[in-house]
């Protein structure tokens, strides 16, 4: 009973990371069909930026962590003006030769700026604590990873399905010219969007760093993880990538738990098993 | 081909051999990741080598040493010897050093062999390397070398049981084997040997495993980065310190990551050949120059690793210049002052015999930043894999 819980416990929590770390893809390789192979690096910039602001500039998690969302923004902005403005209509290889490119080029930024040991977050103590669940105990860090997700998960929702923003932006992208000719800015909203996804992006790699710790090589260490939870969870469909990243984490828990020696085989079977009977994913539209 | 292209290396090596020498330069080609993941160990080795020679200048006797460093990119057994092949054909160096990746080190293993290059490994930390060749010589450590004084320690520490937790390949199971070895010899109890695949990223399973069979230590070994920060942060959290269960490791909390840590890293014990703030005039002198030459250098085992390498190299051009057997069987059994301690070449290994050291981690009163204090030596030992 007690292992029962245990895995659904670590696999719930391990589940919420892979999803914070994966939402933002959904948003721009999911809601834009860009096949943004530089999420990665946009995480990477949001935990680098947390890194200088809590450790070098001694700031404190709490304000450093909003600050470099905003600045994983900020970069964002200009470079979807500079080179995503141009990648939406090449085709998929393309799309996705230029966006690791991007992805490169972030690494190495980040290479020379801060060189490439291991950027930790300084968290506030009560982060650092943990929660007594009466059979075990969780760290407080992934609790609020939890709530984070839940958080993120209930307002994206909402943003889509019941803002004058979200019914633009899925015109936008079902229908650019039409959606155009109706009077609906699509540049605006295409710039917004890339700019959220990024911000999502940062937001997953801050929250997410006490287990995938932020690096340079983060982006290509994680990118065919980000790229599973997408994937099974079918692209289009936020719901599907917050499903797909909590069914995985509870399979990759169990399997730690039960059949360490076979390592990573089942987690990859899974995987394989569902794009074998729904390759658009778990609530993709085909 | 690949044969022929092979033999024709060799003689053009013979030929070149076989002219007397006249150049007085003596060239070292430095294969190391210099890009990509691992670029950090280019970065260390480099360092090291320059602070070497601003220390001693680029005379070795009566010969200049000039250094060519290739960069190798990662664990990649055929660049690494193609890298090999060229340095030896192209630039006709007479020494070979860097391998940080036991791949690496094998691979050039014929080739040196073939061209009587005396080659010196700055890490690759495999037992068996060494026996591939008799031109090799290694001037970082081998797994057994620090796990089974680890091993011994814990024992005379009162530590009866153990479970192990490996990464899954090939370093993490010689360092499993080393330390089971060891402790079950000495009398204690391996309770679990655990193998956790390389791409885990969550490692509460595991943690909690070893948590609910109560051992009173648990031994590690992890690649450095991210795995070792993922692990020990999950062993802390999850109150295994609390409950009693020791961290013991080697070489864990190494000094360019060590700072991530935080607070989280004070306390845990690790059995290693090298700290940075090992006390000693050679290695403040070391530390000084490293950080006067580049300021945000930080000083590691990669460090010394190439930093007694080098020294090796530069005592073999004194005594032989570039007469490769004549230059190993010079150093062969050389004893020398090291920033992280005596160190003796072991003439029937060629890997060096040192001290290994009982460390800790703890928060520096002055610098305010997390150092690996030494609490004692607790053995001096050459390669106790050699006949594993």
């Amino acid at each position: 009973m007690s292992l029962f819980l245990n895995i659904l416990v670590d696999g719930l929590a391990y589940g919420m990371i892979l999803f914070m770390i994966a939402v933002g893809l959904s948003v721009t390789m999911g809601l834009m069909r860009v096949i943004n192979l530089a999420h990665g690096g946009f995480a990477l910039i949001g935990g680098a930026f947390a890194h200088w602001l809590t450790i070098k500039a001694g700031l404190s998690f709490w304000v450093a962590a909003p600050l470099a969302v905003l600045g994983t923004m900020a970069v964002a902005l200009p470079l979807e003006r500079l080179i995503y403005r141009r990648i939406y209509g090449f085709g998929e290889l393309q799309q996705v030769l230029a966006t690791i490119g991007l992805t490169f080029l972030m690494i190495a930024s980040i290479n020379l700026w801060l060189g490439s040991s291991l950027l930790a977050i300084k968290l506030p103590a009560v982060l650092q604590t943990s929660v007594d669940l009466g059979f075990r105990t969780l760290p407080m860090h992934r609790i609020v990873v939890i709530i984070a997700g839940l958080a993120v998960i209930a307002g994206l929702w909402l943003l889509m399905e019941r803002t004058r923003f979200g019914i633009r932006l899925r015109a936008a992208v079902d229908n650019r010219a039409t959606a155009s000719a109706l009077g609906i800015d699509t540049g605006v909203i295409y710039g917004v969007t890339v700019a959220l996804g990024a911000g999502l992006a940062a937001f997953g790699g801050v929250l997410g760093a006490e287990l995938l710790p932020i690096e340079a090589y983060y982006p290509l260490r994680y990118m065919v993880l980000f790229l599973i939870v997408v994937a099974v969870g079918g692209m289009g469909s936020i719901t599907g990538s917050f499903a797909a990243a909590i069914a995985l984490g509870v399979i990759d828990t169990a399997s730690r738990y039960l059949v360490p020696e076979y390592g990573t085989i089942f987690f990859f079977a899974c995987v394989l098993a569902v794009l074998a009977f729904r390759p658009q994913g778990l609530s993709g539209r085909a | 081909m690949k044969r022929a292209l092979l033999a024709g290396a060799a003689l053009a090596i013979a030929l070149v051999g076989a002219a007397p020498s006249m150049a007085d330069t003596i060239k070292v080609g430095v294969i190391a990741p210099f890009s990509g993941p691992f670029a950090i160990y280019g970065k260390q080795y480099s360092e090291a080598i320059g602070v070497y020679v601003a220390q001693h200048g680029k005379a070795a006797g009566d010969h200049t040493i000039e250094f060519i460093y290739k960069d190798v990119g990662g664990p990649n057994p055929d660049n690494s010897r193609a890298l090999a092949q060229e340095l030896l054909v192209k630039d006709q160096v007479d020494y070979l050093a860097g391998f940080t990746f036991t791949p690496n080190a094998l691979a050039v293993a014929p080739l040196i062999q073939q061209s009587q290059t005396p080659t010196v490994i700055f890490n690759a930390a495999t037992s068996v390397i060494t026996k591939e060749s008799d031109m090799f010589l290694r001037t970082s450590y081998t797994l057994w070398q620090v796990s089974v004084p680890m091993a011994k320690w814990a024992y005379e520490q009162g530590i009866r049981t153990v479970a192990t937790s490996v990464a899954d390949y090939g370093p993490g199971i010689d360092a499993e084997n080393a330390f089971k070895a060891a402790f079950e010899e000495a009398g204690g109890k391996v309770v679990d040997t655990i193998r956790m695949p390389l791409s885990t990223n969550d490692f509460t399973p595991f943690i909690q495993r070893i948590r609910d069979q109560k051992p009173d230590a648990l031994f590690a070994f992890l690649p450095g980065g991210p795995p070792t920060f993922g692990f020990t942060k999950t062993y802390n959290e999850n109150g295994l310190k609390a409950e009693g269960i020791r961290f013991l490791g080697t070489a864990e909390t190494e000094e360019v990551n060590l700072q991530g840590f935080g607070d989280d890293g004070i306390g845990l014990t690790t059995a290693y050949h090298y700290s940075a703030a090992h006390p000693s005039e050679l290695n403040e002198q070391f530390k000084a120059k490293l950080v006067e030459l580049y300021p945000d250098a930080i000083a590691n085992w990669a460090s010394v690793g190439a930093y007694d390498g080098t020294h090796l190299i530069y005592e073999m051009v004194k005594a032989a210049g570039s007469d490769g057997p004549a230059a190993v069987e010079a150093v062969k059994s050389l004893e020398w002052e090291s920033p992280r301690g005596p160190l003796a070449m072991d003439p029937e290994t060629r890997t060096v015999i040192q001290n290994v050291y009982i460390r800790q981690v703890e928060r520096d009163a002055d610098s305010g930043l997390l150092v690996n204090r030494e609490q004692g030596v607790i053995a001096t030992v050459g390669d106790l894999g050699w006949n594993k």
